[in-house]
């Protein structure tokens, strides 16, 4: 109560012109406006007595629960008509477009394994790359190996990887990602050819360039995210474990890491939701090869990436609904990866109030 | 022991604290300075990539920087002497942003009124929730979804069809980072505002808004920058043209769609035009995110 009147002479000085402006025109209401009572519940019970006012109010309550409605009904539009589109193809194929290799346009004959395979494979590629890489990002930038001055910097430098456009990414991946991992692979094929993934002469574009180009993209999601998770981890973990003895890396490794699996898992699940459907850099790299190839030098195709290359050609009302489908399985993927990553953040960070 | 010098072998129990000087076993150390140099080897590889691609951007696209690359249009292939740019595709993708801003700012900031300022309880909780699973829909399905929504039903690609699916990727950025910025707006100001008579209405517009407009500007932006950048809601649904825009209701050029198309091209003048164009588009979207980030810093 004292605080709240100490602060209300302190703002009305700031704002005198805004709000006693308008109570000046009105001046019976600035007496009726607040019930006695309402401050002392310490509750922002904002209550205006004016009918006027008391109008205007709940009209504006109205319209902002509206526009609420609005945006959580996109969510649901989107799903619904995403599904009707897709009827006619669900209809058609059924569950078994999932597991079917067959994509051909002539014969209306289609199929999700080859783009589902290469979607989760260049996925998992990236995963595998960027997990260790955003860590190690996450804890230059969050224990005290280098200044403080250096370390805010080189984390936002990080993040603004985030920034780039993917296609420009795509079309650097092109010009330089790509002839600079032909010689990996074609080297890696000469050594392993007999290991099954990477059986294929390199060509250039495909699995492997794919995955790195989305190692890339989502390492600031996994590095901004791990490093907010760290930074989180009470000081006294570290104060307990440096005092029995334990080295820097010993205390990361055995106190600092596991007191923040539950984010960093998080961290994980949400850049794998990133991964799974991103789009253009991955188009231009992979290959856009329509056979299910287990090589990961060979070229390939994902499901944005199939839907960016067929959807602006499509004509055929039964090659638009499969199109359709891959995108409703591609959201359903999404949805699941994103809303366990975002249970996950949440379930941390109500634990740890 | 770190205050009496006394030569140590005069003492029985030196047994012991030279147990506390000993130097860390080799394995031990090495573990340790061996995942300092891991890790900071990595960090290097990560930042690696960035400074390939803007040394890569700036070497390939300055040399055609020119002021006709704003003003023209892209030339015919095969053509000297001719002026050529993208002019097009910058205004297209203006246009675009613009009206996709338009639709999803005002919508985007009620509801985060709704969710800092009037919801309570469950209700709010599950529409934040739905906002944030929002932000993660691949923005390839806001294309697939823009395009069954109004190609379909004009049966043309359209930039209204652009506008739609950008102002769909916008919007759960725009709601969760004004949100953001309204809930470090004191209560006290609310109180304030309430105790001299404010109603609900003029505490949010008069006071909580203006308090937190920085913050609001500075999410607006980030949003305008990442639609700036899309190109997966605009490949199948505003297409692309080689021509002025002539109307909301035809195909509209865009800068990522135009380096899109022109990366896959086999002419090197239009591999360089892609170039330039990436080298605009990427000025604009960093110099957004650099000067909003350290604005919101300096105020924090």
């Amino acid at each position: 109560m004292f605080h709240a009147s100490y602060y209300a002479k302190y703002i009305a000085s700031l704002h005198f012109n805004l709000i006693m402006a308008d109570s000046l025109n009105q001046p019976q209401r600035s007496q009726q406006a607040l019930s006695p009572g309402s401050a002392d519940t310490a509750e922002l019970d904002l209550t205006a007595s004016d009918e006027r006012v008391l109008w205007l109010d709940s009209g504006f309550t109205g319209l902002v629960r509206f526009f609420a409605f609005c945006t959580v009904a996109t969510l649901f539009w989107m799903a619904g008509i995403i599904f009707l589109q897709a009827l006619p193809a669900i209809q058609e194929f059924g569950l078994g477009f999932l597991w079917s290799q067959e994509w051909d346009i002539g014969n209306l004959v289609f199929g999700a394994l080859p783009y589902a395979y290469g979607t989760i494979v260049s996925s998992t590629i990236a995963l595998l790359l960027a997990i260790p890489i955003g860590l190690a990002v996450a804890l230059v930038t969050s224990e005290n190996f280098l200044p403080s001055w250096v370390r805010s910097p080189l984390a936002f430098i990080v993040e603004l990887i985030a920034a780039i456009p993917s296609v420009i990414i795509g079309f650097w991946g092109i010009t330089i990602l790509i002839p600079l991992l032909l010689p990996i692979g074609q080297w890696l094929n000469r050594n392993f050819g007999m290991i099954p993934f990477f059986s294929t002469e390199p060509v250039g574009p495909g699995m492997l360039p794919a995955g790195v180009i989305l190692a890339i993209m989502i390492l600031p999601t996994m590095a901004a995210i791990s490093r907010e998770v760290l930074l989180a981890v009470p000081g006294e973990l570290r104060s307990g474990s440096g005092a029995l003895g334990a080295t820097r890396w010993e205390t990361i490794v055995r106190v600092m890491l596991p007191a923040a699996a539950s984010g960093l898992l998080g961290a994980a699940t949400l850049a794998l939701g990133r991964a799974l459907g991103e789009t253009m850099a991955v188009a231009l790299v992979i290959g856009n090869s329509p056979m299910l190839s287990f090589s990961l030098l060979d070229s390939a195709s994902t499901i944005p990436s199939v839907l960016a290359n067929q959807f602006s050609e499509a004509l055929d009302d039964l090659h638009i609904g499969a199109l359709m489908y891959l995108a409703l399985i591609l959201f359903v993927l999404t949805l699941v990866v994103n809303i366990a990553a975002t249970l996950l953040v949440q379930a941390l960070s109500s634990h740890r109030e | 022991m770190v205050s009496s010098p006394t030569p140590p072998s005069d003492f029985a129990a030196i047994e012991s604290t030279s147990d506390l000087t000993r130097p860390l076993p080799v394995a031990r150390q090495s573990f340790n300075h061996g995942m300092t140099v891991l890790a900071f080897l990595l960090t290097g590889l990560a930042l690696l990539p960035l400074f390939s691609l803007i040394i890569e951007i700036l070497k390939q696209g300055l040399p055609n920087l020119k002021w006709e690359v704003f003003t023209s249009l892209p030339a015919p292939q095969g053509l000297e002497g001719v002026p050529n740019g993208f002019g097009n595709a910058i205004l297209g993708t203006l246009i675009m942003v613009g009206l996709a801003a338009l639709v999803s700012v005002p919508l985007g900031i009620l509801t985060a009124i709704y969710l800092s300022e009037f919801g309570r309880g469950r209700v709010s909780e599950i529409v934040r929730f739905i906002v944030t699973v929002l932000t993660g829909v691949p923005s390839i399905v806001v294309g697939v979804f823009a395009y069954a929504v109004i190609v379909f039903s004009t049966k043309r690609f359209s930039g209204l069809a652009g506008s739609f699916a950008l102002a769909v990727v916008m919007l759960p950025i725009i709601v969760l980072s004004t949100e953001e910025a309204l809930k470090l707006v004191p209560n006290t100001q609310r109180l304030a505002s309430a105790a001299l008579g404010g109603s609900r209405f003029q505490t949010v517009f008069r006071v909580v808004f203006w308090s937190a407009l920085p913050g609001i500007t500075t999410g607006l932006l980030l949003a305008i920058a990442r639609a700036a950048g899309e190109t997966a809601p605009l490949i199948f649904t505003a297409l692309f043209s080689q021509n002025w825009p002539t109307g909301l209701l035809d195909p509209m050029a865009s800068l990522s769609v135009m380096i899109y198309n022109y990366a896959q091209s086999p002419f090197v003048e239009q591999n360089q035009m892609a170039w330039t164009a990436s080298l605009v588009l990427l000025a604009l979207v960093l110099a957004t995110n650099v000067l909003s980030r350290l604005a919101t810093r300096k105020r924090g």
